[in-house]
């Protein structure tokens, strides 16, 4: 389904990313961990297509086509959904009038006709209770004075609506308590098939006790310089990230 | 579908969509202005004396008025000989009623989506179209007459109700208020007149839409609502021009006259040509509105969605004479390209327990100038009075500019005068995280723009409040990046 080689990017002069190479196939998880810096959140935002971010070697490759050279909106529309560790506020614009648009947006994009009121709002119902969100929440500003929770619900409730082929969770697990946290992993499980993928980027093995993934990276400076299964999450929580460092130093 | 995704159909590379013209004969005054100029006008519209007097006398008083030079906005000086002031489209006989008006006209307005045929209008709004000077069509006039409310084009009304247009016109703005006011009562042509009787509720949304058709052309037009004791109305204003090189002026008066338990709610969409991208032609606005709350417990709520306009001047008051009376103003005014807009409201509270609010939320884009200019004035006798003010600014890019110019002139003690003002800009993170979900960049300000704009668009009546939606989105396409 995806197919990074080799991606090298940077922000301004400075350089983040140096050569990242990973596959992913549809029905997997795969969890990006890493200290700090590490390049975790730009890799996020690469396949995203955030602008700030230059790639300046490699391709990526999302269902055979070619990622680098989409607008970040189709790259929205042919199924990658980033969600975000910093939930943006659009002030007087409620989720259900965000969701319409997206998704209707998304579906002209496709060549399907546009969802009307009744189908849309009976679609919201099921995601509603899929995730476990509390209906006020949507009618109100998008992200305005959510808490951190909220936010975060939230994301999980519109990657739901959207139905992504690749969802990409950029440190979902920050600023959420135990019980916010499951509900937010719940979510993220319930949505999973064998025909789409997640990329969990996180700092720590907690969230990863609860969205079990099926292969572990580890980032360190831009590389990806350890790979393995769900054991390796716990091998790093215990030895900690000077682990992978001194390691490195050594190598 | 949903009111969004009309919204998004707009966003084809179309721009200023009205800007085509008709093919009208008119009937025009030589250009310039005189005291024949005046009496010319007059006399096409077979005024009786008191009327030519009064214009008269404006006239007078306006050669001895200068042009005011503190709104923050620039223009070369307009040269008022090289004006026309009255044009009217050539009509064979006056027309009776609606079958008997010219097809062209017609057809010019169903092309801008107001249907001047009853049977075809369900929405229930009554339409005073008014083109170049005149008024050429009222609408449900004898449905509304069984309630005994008046509906109908200005000059029809000094004709048939000459008692009332003399007994209120120039009440609320006198003649001599300030330099476009008196230039407008020296020469204004026509525009909509309307008289809610004791205790009627009107039926359907009233509505005037103006648009300018000849070349060279000024407008001037006047509206008089009048509303007795424990009336109400809801009156929408609309306005739409051709594109032409040349700046064009419009100077008019609109005048609210409520009594005691009487309610008016004025909501306009201003949509004048703003001008092409490089600040070349565009209409000069410079309008004068003003509400009196004359009896207790009355209110008067002014909207506007301010778009077009090459340079807009107004500030749409109230004067809060009745105790308890209320006051509101609602505003979102765009600016793009060069447009320059100095809008805001004041208001005046004479009366005890008197309340106001201003709500303004500006956008500016492009090279353009957004100011609001707003005045809180508490009288000495108005015990009580509270005021709410909340200015917010939107920018757009970093070449625009946006200003606040708040009044407040306080004389009584018990006066609770709040005001709260913020700016923003449009943030890349906003963008991005629309594009990250699939909405496009034109999109994505539409809605963060409607979304701004939210508390102020709901306040409209629910099919201008889809206009101005769209209108918004429109104004400011193109404009990031």
């Amino acid at each position: 389904m995806l197919k990074i080689n080799n991606i090298h990017a940077r922000v301004e002069e400075k350089a983040i990313l140096n050569g990242i190479n990973l596959e992913i196939k549809p029905g997997e998880v795969h969890a990006i961990m890493g200290p700090n810096g590490s390049g975790k959140s730009t890799l996020a935002s690469v396949l995203a297509g955030r602008e700030d971010f230059e790639v300046t070697e490699g391709s990526i490759e999302f269902l055979g086509k070619d990622l680098l050279e989409m607008s970040p909106e189709d790259r929205a529309r042919e199924g990658v959904f980033l969600a975000f560790q910093y939930p943006v506020e659009i002030p007087g614009v409620s989720t259900v009038n965000f969701m319409k648009t997206a998704l209707n947006k998304i579906r002209e994009y496709r060549g399907q006709d546009t969802l009307d009121a009744v189908s849309f709002l009976s679609l919201m119902k099921e995601k509603i209770e899929l995730v476990e969100i509390d209906k006020a929440l949507l009618n109100r500003s998008l992200n305005e004075g959510f808490s951190g929770g909220e936010k975060k619900r939230n994301e999980i409730f519109q990657m739901a609506m959207l139905e992504p082929k690749l969802a990409i969770l950029d440190e979902t697990d920050s600023g959420l308590d135990i019980d916010a946290l499951r509900i937010v992993a719940n979510g993220v499980n319930k949505l999973r098939t064998k025909d789409n993928a997640t990329i969990v980027v996180t700092h720590y093995q907690r969230l990863l006790e609860y969205i079990v993934p099926d292969y572990v990276h580890v980032l360190y400076k831009g590389k990806i310089v350890k790979s393995g299964t769900k054991e390796l999450a716990l091998e790093l929580e215990a030895k900690g990230y000077d682990w992978i460092k001194s390691e490195m130093e050594v190598a | 579908m949903s009111k969004d995704n009309q919204v998004l159909e707009e966003f084809t590379s179309k721009e200023y969509e009205h800007g085509w013209t008709t093919d009208l004969e008119s009937d025009s005054a030589p250009k310039g202005l005189s005291e024949d100029t005046v009496r010319f006008i007059s006399a096409k519209k077979n005024e009786p004396e008191w009327l030519l007097e009064w214009r008269l006398k404006a006239y007078r008083h306006w050669t001895t008025m200068k042009e005011p030079q503190w709104p923050n906005v620039t223009y070369p000086t307009i040269n008022y000989q090289d004006i026309i002031y009255y044009s009217a489209p050539k009509q064979k006989v006056q027309p009776k009623n609606l079958s008997e008006v010219d097809p062209e006209l017609i057809k010019t307005f169903e092309k801008l989506g107001i249907s001047l045929t009853e049977q075809k209008r369900l929405t229930g709004v009554a339409v005073d179209a008014v083109i170049d000077s005149v008024s050429v069509a009222t609408t449900f006039k004898d449905k509304l007459g069984e309630l005994g409310i008046i509906f109908c084009s200005f000059s029809e009304a000094v004709k048939e109700h000459p008692e009332l247009v003399k007994k209120y016109l120039g009440s609320v703005v006198p003649p001599n208020d300030n330099y476009f006011a008196a230039l407008n009562s020296a020469v204004f042509s026509d525009g909509s007149f309307c008289y809610i009787p004791k205790g009627v509720r009107c039926p359907m949304e009233l509505s005037t839409y103006f648009r300018i058709n000849a070349a060279n052309t000024g407008q001037f037009e006047r509206t008089l609502i009048v509303a007795e004791d424990a009336s109400y109305v809801s009156y929408l204003e609309g306005c739409t021009a051709p594109m032409r090189d040349e700046n064009q002026l419009h100077a008019a008066v609109v005048e609210l006259y409520a009594m005691k338990d009487a309610e008016i709610k004025y909501s306009t969409v201003q949509n004048w040509y703003p001008g092409n991208k490089e600040g070349k032609g565009g209409i000069y606005n410079f309008v004068t509105k003003r509400g009196l709350c004359a009896g207790d417990h009355s209110k008067i709520s002014w909207t506007q969605v301010e778009t077009g306009s090459a340079i807009t001047w107004k500030y749409p008051s109230c004067i809060l004479k009745g105790d308890y009376s209320n006051g509101e103003f609602y505003s979102v005014a765009v600016t793009n390209n060069y447009q320059q807009a100095d809008t805001g409201s004041k208001m005046i509270h004479i009366g005890k327990h008197t309340r106001s609010r201003i709500v303004s939320k500006g956008i500016s884009a492009g090279k353009s100038q957004n100011s609001y200019r707003g005045q809180v004035h508490i009288l000495k006798r108005a015990e009580n009075a509270r005021n709410f003010s909340q200015c917010d600014s939107l920018l757009m890019g970093d070449q625009c500019g946006a200003h606040t110019f708040p009044y407040i002139d306080v004389e009584n003690k018990s006066a609770h005068v709040e005001h709260e003002a913020t700016t923003s800009k449009i943030g890349e993170d906003q963008i991005f995280y629309c594009l990250q979900r699939g909405i496009d960049e034109e999109a994505a300000v539409a809605l963060i723009v409607n979304g701004y704009a939210k508390e102020v668009l709901k306040q409209l009546p629910m099919e201008f409040a889809v206009e101005a939606q769209k209108l918004l989105a429109l104004t400011l396409e193109g404009s990031v990046g």
